[in-house]
């Protein structure tokens, strides 16, 4: 017996990775901005997407959404009232999306070309857990937390709060019967990601929807001249 | 969560790799876990043995090495290991920190098997 050490230095999600970074050529080719929506389960992600979704709509944007959920197509049919082409991906029990689904899914979609849209959505399975290691090629990753789960959500799961680029606070109409401590989640949320951008939201009232409206268009625009460069 | 998705994973990849020595047997397979992989290490033994159970990795043994997170510090000019993933500040002169080096690997370093020797083979 001759003892051997064989040094294989390989990523264990690598063909996620690879997967994922072809689908982000895909998108910026295709000039569009794909944001992956994460949150615990119930945070308020299709609700946040029916009001986005809605609202982009009727600025006339040209907007799609994918939505992975384990069992059911209730978030799908809430989303598609939108008016927006919306497809269901069913994980059957799987605890997150992966850049594979979302290939397999953008593929054949019948209706909707990657070039024909200026955002594309992604809500991704409730989960603040594995959902943060599959890349999915997004441009944008975005968290959303409702004030009804507690401040110290961002100490709780830093992986997911530091592998975003956006925070979205949810339910601020509750804030005040929940006793939501707004300072100490903005401060969680800056220990973990500094310096993230962060929307305080409510889909019911409607406050700071307005200013995540803008963001998404400010994000675009800062894409597209990045993308035209490239294209000359 | 996905903990048995990943061993199912490794266990995938070394058999792959252990194909190419013939009667080989695994003794040690090592992987580098960064504090920010989001994987449980306790979960990754647990879901061991029943994922090699039958495989060329049957009775091999799992070891975690767990890489804490660097950071570089613009102010110190340089990398810096952060003592946990409570707070994304330099230890060093506290300022925040953006620019990950370190923290979120996810990767099968190597393996130690025990080959047969040509001698053996012929037996
Ligand atoms: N008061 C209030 N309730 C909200 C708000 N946003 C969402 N909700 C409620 O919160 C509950 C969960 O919202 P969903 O949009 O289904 O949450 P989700 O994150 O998509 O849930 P999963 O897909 O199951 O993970 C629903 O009853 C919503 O009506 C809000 O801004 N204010
Ligand atoms: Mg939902
Ligand atoms: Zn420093």
């Amino acid at each position: 017996m001759t003892t051997r050490i064989v040094e294989l230095r390989r990523g264990i999600l690598k063909k996620n990775d690879e997967l994922a970074a072809a689908l982000r050529e895909r998108y910026t080719a295709a000039g569009v901005l794909v944001l992956n929506l994460v949150s615990s389960p119930g945070a308020g992600k299709t609700a946040f997407l029916e009001w986005t979704l809605t609202e982009l709509r009727k600025r006339g944007a040209r907007v799609a959404a994918l939505v992975g959920d384990l069992e059911t197509d209730n978030d799908a049919r809430r989303l598609a009232a939108s008016g927006a082409p919306v497809r269901q991906i069913n994980t059957h029990g799987i605890c997150h999306l992966d850049a594979e689904m979302i290939g397999k899914h953008l593929d054949g979609w019948e209706g909707v070309a990657l070039g024909g849209l200026d955002y594309l959505f992604i809500e991704n399975v409730g989960n603040l857990v594995c959902p943060s290691s599959y890349d999915l090629g997004e441009g944008i990753r975005v968290v959303l937390l409702s004030v009804t789960e507690g401040e110290d959500k961002p100490l709780k799961y830093p992986t997911m709060f530091n592998s975003a680029d956006a925070a979205v606070i949810t339910k601020m109409d509750l804030a005040v019967p929940c006793g939501f401590d707004r300072w100490a989640t903005l401060k969680n949320i800056n220990e973990i990601r500094p310096g993230m951008r962060i929307f305080e939201t409510s889909v019911k009232s409607g406050v700071g929807m307005e200013a995540w409206l803008g963001y998404l268009e400010e994000e675009r625009k800062a894409r597209n001249g990045a993308g035209r460069f490239w294209v000359i | 969560m996905h903990e048995l998705s990943i061993v199912s994973s490794v266990v995938d990849t070394v058999t792959e790799t252990v194909a190419a020595y013939p009667g080989a047997r695994v003794k040690e397979v090592r992987l580098r876990v960064g504090a920010l992989a989001s994987v449980v290490v306790d979960s990754l033994e647990f879901c061991w043995g029943i994922a090699t159970e039958g495989t060329a990795l049957e009775g091999s043994r799992l070891v975690v090495n767990v890489l804490p997170v660097v950071m570089h510090c613009v102010p110190c000019g340089k990398d810096v290991e952060l003592e946990g993933v409570q707070s994304f500040r330099c230890p060093k002169c506290g300022e925040p920190c953006l620019d990950l080096r370190q923290g979120r690997e996810l990767e099968i370093d190597s393996i130690e098997i025990d080959e047969m020797d040509e001698a053996e083979e012929k037996i």
